[in-house]
């Protein structure tokens, strides 16, 4: 008893030395970031994290669902999101912007793609593709047993919104809509057509692997704008809405108010964070196919752009 | 008499006729008859629950005052008494002892070097003086070294040792308070069972808004969803602890507390300690959703490597998982074994003390060196093996070679088995449905039982779920007969044979540590997504079970009646069919009853690959933050289970008084 009673005193004294002090400017608690699950997030939170690190504040990365951390945002427990895309998290971040307690910070300077795509070997099968037009005519080509004769598209999670369902039945395609659970699902249907060339359709996102892996191209709908999905008479339907592909959008930086008003050094540091469309990507690439750590590729970059990053600290 | 039988009987097929004919014209009949409610429960009748819960959640959170202090500030303050111990653990295990914070912090005490770790656990072995278990605690340690999982495999140690004591300790005394009091017996029972069955996604946000996000809601839906069996097995061993053990306690004039801490719990321990063993094979089922909001570790592995299709990543870490939960599985069964032994006074303190004193001596001799040597501190990089690319390989080479041959039988079973049944559960109208589900109960279990099944059955028709619910039924049924179909022949198998039964008890115990996403991912890949793949994954995991108990069954048969009637002259498949399958049955019958519980914890799961059931609504209300949706369904889940569960434990019992075993 004796020995334990010693080493718990022991430890009890380290914690006592790890209180923390207060300087001016910046507080000295830890700004809390949030980690998703797919690589592009982890990227641009941990550089984020390094920036920070450098300008001398004290950062925490917390693992957090994409949606859910709102609430966490909003109670001031997680502080910062690095990315929230236009395409998905809209209604979300609409909605809890509302009260001021969460923040638009701007743009990532990424811009999100989400839409239909196909392995290139498919072009064979179906000539008139990447023309949405196509996919009528290719339809048998694209089904399975349980959707045959209509074509098969594998959507993303209901979660993740979109209105493929909404799409198919506006622009009158011989198309039956199904819903993967999770991203992980969606790309193992990818992975195993593509090592058996055999048909399939469904919904990919760049920046992500594996537009890079595999070989493919995005079906082009007609262009969206605001009005296809709100004016029914818009486009080709005239009596429906979504006769259009997906809208592109940015990714954008949302935090909880409290980072500006503890950490007014770090908020402007976040603000005017930026990166591009390629960068993300070869950073992607060499994570998930070249099988390189986040933290070291996160290191690559932070020595090969010291000038951009001491800009946004300065 | 004869008559009476005779009636029941076209009575009972009468009913199954009329279902049929729902099944077959149930719409048609219904819009005839301008009930089309019957069909499709009207929106506008559903009851707003999940509405009233929300906002419940949010007063709570925003506005409840408790006198002097905030429902918020006492369900941070309890954060912050747990994270307090597990910070010090995670600093020994894993990240060392730090003095300041971020950049500035300077590293105080290295954690723990694996070869101390490694150690320590085997001294825990060597103590229990079984030569097996040391060898295999201390290969198991080491494959995490060798296989490069160590430093996550030291973070999930970490939350299971939290997790575990304050389940343990909360169970014991939730136990031992209704064991003195009936009427806490009877208020703790229900909730026992929602905790049990409710599954863990509809509960994760709510944890999340009351206790943070970060490793601690982590925990506490650890504990939440392990600490039952430990409150049940508590209550067990104190009731069925020898009335004269009590009656000598009291006679030698023990106070209350002396007769319960020094009589009742010395005595019942060895049951109470199968509790424990409950609790830390549940703590690490519950490594990998704990690791989707913040416990990190193996879990999260195991999560990002399949994010990334890095199977054979996802294995290995998946594995791990496996092999940590085995290791301390056998230790603490070990210990259960294990009976108290008089020590002698006069030993010198270094021989009793001599394994302590082993592993004071390592951990300090390793610390000292771990200054230089690198080796001593973290196992070496250059060290570590991977299988990764093996199992890559050959999930390709079965996709390319055999995906043609699977899609057949996939085929086949969706259009001659799967289809059907859901067919049959969404095509007849709901009334019905609960009338003969309420009948049935009445049958098993008179009054009691009926009443409950028809208010639980209704209170899922008033949430707008029914529709739901009966994807839910028929994809849960339908894998529970394929585990059935699978899984007893199986057990037969095991419980008649020795060699198999050893070869398929170590099946199971991996089948139902290995995390499913495991499995779930390269099973996409076979058999894409839809119901077909759900099923799979269902089957594989709600299988062990059906195999478990039914060999147990087979293999406690009383050995006198089994000679009895091969005197008799029994022929051996006389003997299976007619004497061990009926003596056996009871327990079937709850291996089936597990599978069915198993099979609907797992559903939730399957949501990820996209099913349209409960499941789904429950992940969906969790990607949204929808506390009160995802709790309703969470109910309704939870709801199905119980009705299952009490009906199959009721026919089970009329079983054992029809066949007179006790």
């Amino acid at each position: 008893m004796g020995i334990l009673k010693k080493i718990s005193l022991i430890i009890s004294v380290f914690f006592i030395f790890t209180g923390q002090s207060l300087v001016a400017g910046d507080s000295k608690d830890p700004i809390k970031l949030t980690l998703h699950d797919w690589t592009g997030q982890l990227i641009t939170t941990n550089i984020m994290a390094e920036v920070l690190k450098k300008a001398g504040n004290n950062v925490e990365l917390v693992q957090a669902d994409y949606i859910a951390q709102f609430a966490g945002l909003q109670t001031g427990d997680l502080h910062l999101a690095m990315e929230m895309w236009e395409t998905t998290g809209r209604d979300a971040m609409d909605e809890y912007t509302a009260d001021g307690r969460v923040v638009n910070i701007g743009s990532t300077g990424m811009e999100g793609i989400e839409e239909w795509w196909y392995p290139s070997y498919m072009k064979e099968k179906c000539p008139g593709l990447p023309d949405w037009e196509a996919l009528n005519d290719c339809a048998e080509a694209f089904s399975t047993p349980e959707t045959s004769p209509m074509g098969r598209y594998l959507g993303a999670p209901v979660t993740w919104g979109g209105f493929d369902d909404e799409r198919v039945e506006a622009l009158g395609l011989d198309w039956e809509v199904i819903h993967a659970g999770t991203d992980a699902a969606l790309f193992a249907e990818l992975e195993s057509a593509y090592q058996r060339q055999a048909p399939i359709m469904l919904w990919v996102y760049a920046p992500h692997w594996a537009p890079s892996k595999f070989d493919g191209e995005w079906v082009e709908f007609p262009a969206y704008t605001t009005e296809c999905y709100t004016d029914p008479s818009w486009g080709i339907n005239k009596n429906s809405a979504y006769d259009c592909g997906k809208p592109r959008g940015p990714i954008w930086k949302v935090a909880s108010s409290q980072l500006q008003e503890k950490w007014p050094n770090a908020y402007n540091a976040v603000e005017a964070f930026t990166l591009s469309n390629d960068e993300m990507g070869s950073m992607v690439v060499s994570v998930d196919l070249e099988g390189n750590s986040v933290e070291s590729v996160v290191a690559d970059w932070m020595s090969n752009n010291k000038s951009k990053w001491e800009s946004w600290i300065k | 008499m004869f008559y009476k039988k005779n009636y029941y009987q076209i009575n009972i097929f009468f009913l199954f006729v009329l279902t049929f004919l729902f099944y077959l014209f149930g719409k048609e009949f219904c819009s005839y008859l301008g009930i089309e409610w019957a069909i499709k429960y009207p929106k506008q009748l559903v009851f707003p629950l999940k509405i009233y819960i929300s906002s419940l959640v949010k007063w709570l959170m925003d506005e409840a005052h408790f006198l002097i202090f905030s429902f918020k500030d006492m369900t941070r303050a309890i954060s912050w008494l747990i994270e307090q111990p597990y910070q010090i653990i995670l600093s020994l295990f894993a990240n060392g002892f730090y003095r300041g914070l971020g950049q500035d912090a300077q590293l105080i005490l290295a954690p723990l070097s694996w070869i101390a770790i490694i150690m320590i656990i085997t001294s825990l072995a060597i103590y229990t003086k079984d030569k097996a278990l040391v060898l295999l605690v201390s290969l198991s340690f080491f494959y995490l070294a060798i296989f490069g999982q160590w430093d996550s495999a030291m973070i999930t140690l970490s939350s299971i040792v939290i997790a575990v004591p304050i389940g343990v300790i909360f169970g014991l005394f939730l136990g031992i308070a209704s064991y003195k009091s009936k009427r806490v017996e009877q208020t703790i029972k229900p909730v026992l069972s929602l905790m049990q069955t409710i599954p863990v996604f509809a509960y994760l946000v709510p944890i999340l808004v009351m206790f943070g996000f970060g490793p601690v809601s982590a925990l506490i839906a650890t504990v939440i969803y392990a600490m039952p069996p430990m409150v049940y097995t508590t209550l067990l061993a104190l009731k069925s602890v020898d009335s004269q053990i009590k009656d000598f306690g009291v006679m030698t004039g023990c106070t209350n507390r002396q007769l319960m801490w020094k009589v009742l719990i010395p005595s019942s321990r060895s049951t109470i300690m199968v509790g424990v063993n409950q609790v830390i094979m549940l703590s690490f089922n519950m490594v990998i959703i704990a690791s989707m909001i913040g416990a990190g570790g193996l879990g999260y592995d195991v999560l990002t490597s399949l994010r990334k299709l890095d199977i054979g990543g996802g294995i290995e870490s998946g594995l791990a998982i496996v092999i940590l939960a085995i290791a301390l599985d056998r230790l603490s069964q070990a210990y259960v074994r294990l009976r108290p032994e008089s020590k002698f006074k006069n030993q010198s303190f270094f021989k009793k003390y001599k394994l302590f004193l082993i592993c004071l001596f390592t951990i300090f001799i390793s610390y000292l060196i771990g200054f230089s040597s690198e080796f001593i501190k973290t196992y070496p990089k250059e060290l570590t093996v991977s299988t990764s690319v093996f199992w890559e390989d050959s999930m390709k080479f079965i996709n390319v070679n055999y995906y043609d041959l699977l899609e057949s039988i996939k085929v086949f079973l969706l259009v001659f088995f799967l289809m059907p049944i859901k067919k049959f559960f969404l095509a007849i109208p709901w009334p019905w449905t609960v009338a003969m589900i309420t009948l049935l109960a009445w049958h098993y279990g008179k009054l009691k039982l009926s009443v409950l099944t028809f208010i639980l059955l209704m209170f899922i028709v008033i949430s707008g779920l029914w529709t739901k619910a009966m994807i839910t039924i028929y994809l849960c049924g339908s894998s529970v007969i394929i585990a059935c179909l699978i899984g007893i022949p199986l057990g037969i198998y095991a419980g008649l044979n020795k060699k198999a039964f050893k070869v398929l008890t170590a099946f199971v115990d991996t089948l139902q540590t290995l995390p499913s996403f495991v499995y779930l991912i390269p099973v996409v890949m076979l058999f894409r997504v839809g119901d077909f793949t759900a099923m799979i994954a269902v089957v594989l995991y709600a299988l062990a079970p059906a195999i478990r108990y039914t060999a147990l069954g087979i293999k406690n048969i009383n050995e006198e009646l089994i000679e009895a009637s091969l005197i008799s002259g029994c022929t051996t498949r006389q003997l299976l069919f007619k004497v061990r399958l009926p003596l056996a049955l009871p327990e079937i019958l709850l291996g089936i009853n597990q599978t069915i519980m198993l099979a609907l914890s797992m559903l939730v799961i399957t949501a990820l690959v996209g099913t349209r059931d409960l499941g789904q609504e429950v992940y969906i209300a969790l990607t949204k933050a929808d506390i009160g949706r995802g709790l309703v369904a969470g109910l309704c889940v939870a709801f199905i289970s119980i009705i299952a569960d009490r009906i199959i434990i009721a026919s089970s019992n009329r079983l054992k008084i029809k066949y007179g075993i006790n």
